[in-house]
């Protein structure tokens, strides 16, 4: 059985249909991506599982335990993390109290201090600057930090959305890196990118959304060579 | 307006505050206008302030005489001979006063430019000792009074005032005192710092315990040495809107939630300690057994306004919540409720809290109440800042998305703010209705949210301390200078203007704000990295 499950989710804002029975599952220690256009309801269905909206019908189970009758932050308890769209950091605090913040929802005081260092490793940059103001790092520094708070709540699964987002060329390079990094560690990733290139190069498999919908689901792979792929997402006819 | 400020003088018989205003006037014109010219040489500088003090006083001197040829009392009632004496600086012959003007308002202009000129700390000296003689020449009367029961006070205030404001002698005296005494800190205060910074965390503990027990002691001893019922009175009042504060920087300066209806709390503590305690009203409970009430009913209604504001942000927040407080001012107003809450007349007949047989009567025994009560909500509100809830609540007032990302339960966290924030509300309300006997709809009027935002916003959002100052400034300064009442809001107004302008993070800010106004305070970024990878 997989470790996340999605099951036929519908999800409404007000009237709007934003997800039309979408089934999805992720597999322990895989990085599973969704990639679409604008508004095909990738955001959503990341917002659906954490729980910051509810869906209408359908299901999300982690181990076969239900999530989506859960409130958000027990979510987070249950080790479901996301690390939002457009970074958002904590810009008054500095680095470390964002990453501290990130394990809120913890109380192992050990486990924390060892996390912390292990994010420092993983960013050393962020180490560098822990004193520094939140605010005041460059986009791919706040990228980093959002990501790390992310890991400082141990997630059992990563949610990350849109992490190369309105980032420079080489910046983008290096936030993939640091999920292979990560996929190596054994950490269980859902990957949602408009940067489809990018995303079917680290993720092991790829279901590709559009109005609300699953229309293609494969290996990464598969999902390169397929044409309409190409031709849709990757620029190439 | 004219008579109050031209009236009073500051120096008795030598400057009136109508004149100081004046030409303090005239100074800062030529002060802004100096600024930043000094780059084209020093004597273009004076040359710049002393045009500046010049236009200001033609500009004046053709005021003073359009009023000799045309009558504009029907519009501007203020333009009155008072106003006309004012600016021809008493002179007879009006010529004669006009020159006076000009020739005044350049030399003062020159003034502006040697104050520029001067060094920074000497500046700060000046203002202040200059601030120092200004407000202790206006609080004669007060000072008078306030110090009349302390012998040597009392004939050291004799000595330094004469029949309408300071002596020329006493105010040299005071000048010169705190110029020095300002100069001198100016000097020694980073060293002092640094000390205190190289004290062990013993030594620190120490100092910081010390000031704390002389603080507590100055605030319990004075009051009582003083036995002065207005000062009593306006501490007390002072002290029901720190409680208020101290509130209200929870669900705002904390967690973020901007609340326009927070006299609602306010209200709901007293008339719960009104019905509970009013004999007229059936009240059977003395005020120590109704303050219990008083608290988990203004707690109770802390959790009835959150639960519908849950999902509401920002501005439309601060809507509903003041329609919140109209509610209640209304339903205790109400015929509706006449029979229990008495509708217009309020409650009567409050009686005073006691203790072993000692009454807490007058206002000064009532401020012992709420010093006591002060204290303990300043531990809890420390105390709750530093906890986990404290950080819950600074996130989702940083980020409502990210915190709730994060594993903050946002209806928990923002009901307890709101619940808390009621509750010190609500003490403070419960000590009010004994304080005064009788409660009316009327003292729970908007304007009491707005003052108590406005003294949170004067002190610093979230700063404790700050809640303390704020207060002190919005509620105690108004009260001291009762003479100025008419011009409060005129005084007022300006202070926030001006203030927002030179220190928006307040006067003592919370360090979280204070790092979000003045970036450039942040530790420096090292050259652009965007560039390079990390490894």
């Amino acid at each position: 059985m997989s470790m996340l499950e999605v099951q036929n989710i519908h999800t409404y804002y007000d009237n709007i249909h934003a997800l039309k029975g979408i089934s999805l599952n992720v597999n322990e220690g895989e990085i599973v991506t969704l990639i679409g256009a604008n508004g095909a309801g990738k955001s959503t269905t990341l917002k659906t599982i954490s729980g910051l909206t509810k869906p209408r019908e359908g299901a999300v189970r982690l181990h076969g335990n239900p999530l989506h009758t859960l409130p958000a932050h027990k979510i987070v308890e249950q080790g479901i993390i996301m690390v939002p769209e457009g970074r958002r950091v904590f810009g008054v605090l500095t680095v470390s109290e964002n990453l501290e913040m990130g394990a809120f929802a913890r109380n192992d005081k050990q486990a924390i201090a060892q996390d912390l260092e292990k994010v420092y490793s993983l960013f050393p940059r962020l180490k560098e600057r822990r004193n520094q103001l939140a605010g005041t790092l460059s986009g791919g520094e706040q990228q980093m930090l959002a990501t790390g708070r992310g890991l400082m709540g141990r997630p059992r699964v990563l949610l990350l959305d849109e992490p190369s987002m309105g980032l420079a060329p080489v910046l983008v390079d290096l936030i993939f890196d640091t999920i292979q990094q990560l996929h190596k560690q054994g950490t269980t990733i859902l990957l949602v990118e408009q940067n489809a290139r990018m995303a079917l190069q680290v993720a092991d498999r790829g279901y590709v959304l559009q109005s609300g919908e699953i229309v293609l689901s494969d290996s990464a792979e598969n999902l390169r060579a397929n044409e309409s792929v190409q031709k849709a997402y990757l620029g190439i006819s | 307006m004219v008579e109050t400020f031209d009236k009073r003088d500051v120096i008795s018989e030598v400057i009136s505050l109508g004149a100081t205003v004046l030409l303090l006037t005239v100074l800062s014109t030529a002060y802004l206008a100096t600024r930043g010219q000094d780059k084209n040489g020093v004597a273009w500088m004076f040359a710049g302030s002393a045009l500046a003090g010049l236009l200001s006083g033609i500009v004046l001197a053709l005021f003073v005489l359009t009023t000799t040829l045309i009558d504009m009392r029907g519009v501007f009632i203020n333009v009155k001979p008072s106003l006309i004496s004012l600016l021809t600086l008493k002179q007879e012959n009006l010529t004669l006063g006009i020159v006076y003007l000009i020739g005044t308002s350049t030399v003062t202009g020159l003034v502006g430019a040697v104050l520029y000129r001067t060094p920074g700390r000497v500046r700060q000296a000046l203002l202040i000792a200059f601030l120092c003689v200004l407000t202790l020449g206006v609080m004669q009367e007060l000072l008078r009074v306030t110090f009349s029961n302390i012998g040597f006070l009392a004939q050291l205030i004799k000595s330094l005032y004469e029949k309408n404001g300071l002596s020329v002698i006493g105010a040299a005296g005071i000048f010169i005192v705190t110029f020095t005494l300002t100069l001198v800190w100016s000097f020694a205060q980073s060293p002092v710092q640094a000390r205190i910074a190289g004290l062990s965390s013993r030594g620190q503990f120490i100092l910081k315990s010390s000031v704390f027990l002389l603080l507590f002691a100055a605030l319990f001893f004075i009051p009582k040495a003083l036995d002065n019922i207005y000062i009593g009175e306006v501490l007390a009042n002072v002290g029901l809107f720190i409680l208020m504060g101290l509130g209200l920087n929870i669900v705002v300066g904390f967690a973020g939630l901007l609340d326009l209806g927070y006299v609602a709390f306010f209200a709901i503590g007293a008339y719960t300690v009104g019905v509970l305690t009013s004999p007229e009203r059936g009240g059977t409970l003395n005020f120590w057994e109704a303050l219990p009430f008083a608290i988990a009913i203004a707690v109770l209604f802390g959790f009835i306004l959150g639960i519908p504001v849950l999902k509401i942000r920002g501005d439309y927040l601060a809507i509903v919540t003041m329609g919140f407080g109209e509610i209640i001012r209304i339903l205790v107003l109400s015929d509706f409720l006449r029979p229990w809450l008495g509708g217009a007349g309020g409650i009567v007949g409050i009686p005073k809290a006691e203790i072993l047989g000692f009454q807490f009567a007058g206002p000064i025994e009532i401020y012992y109440i709420i010093l006591i009560g002060i204290f303990i909500v300043v531990f809890l509100a420390i105390r709750l800042k530093d906890s986990r809830l404290g950080r819950a609540w600074m996130a989702i007032r940083e980020d409502e998305d990210v915190a709730q990302a994060m594993g903050i339960n946002l209806v928990w966290t923002k009901l307890i703010a709101f619940a808390i924030g009621a509750s010190f509300a609500g003490i403070s309300g419960a000590i009010f209705a004994t304080k005064l006997s009788t409660i009316y709809p009327q003292s729970f009027k908007f304007d009491v949210s707005i003052n108590v935002l406005a003294l949170l916003i004067l002190g610093g959002m979230g700063s404790i301390p700050g809640v303390i100052i704020g207060a002190l400034m919005v509620v105690g300064l108004p009260e001291l200078f009762r003479e100025f009442e008419d011009f409060r809001f005129l005084v007022y107004g300006a202070a926030l203007v001006v203030m927002m302008q030179l220190r928006p993070e307040g006067l003592w800010p919370e360090t979280l704000h204070m790092r979000e106004l003045h970036h450039e305070h942040a530790p420096p970024e090292p050259a652009s990295t965007d560039s390079i990878p990390a490894n």
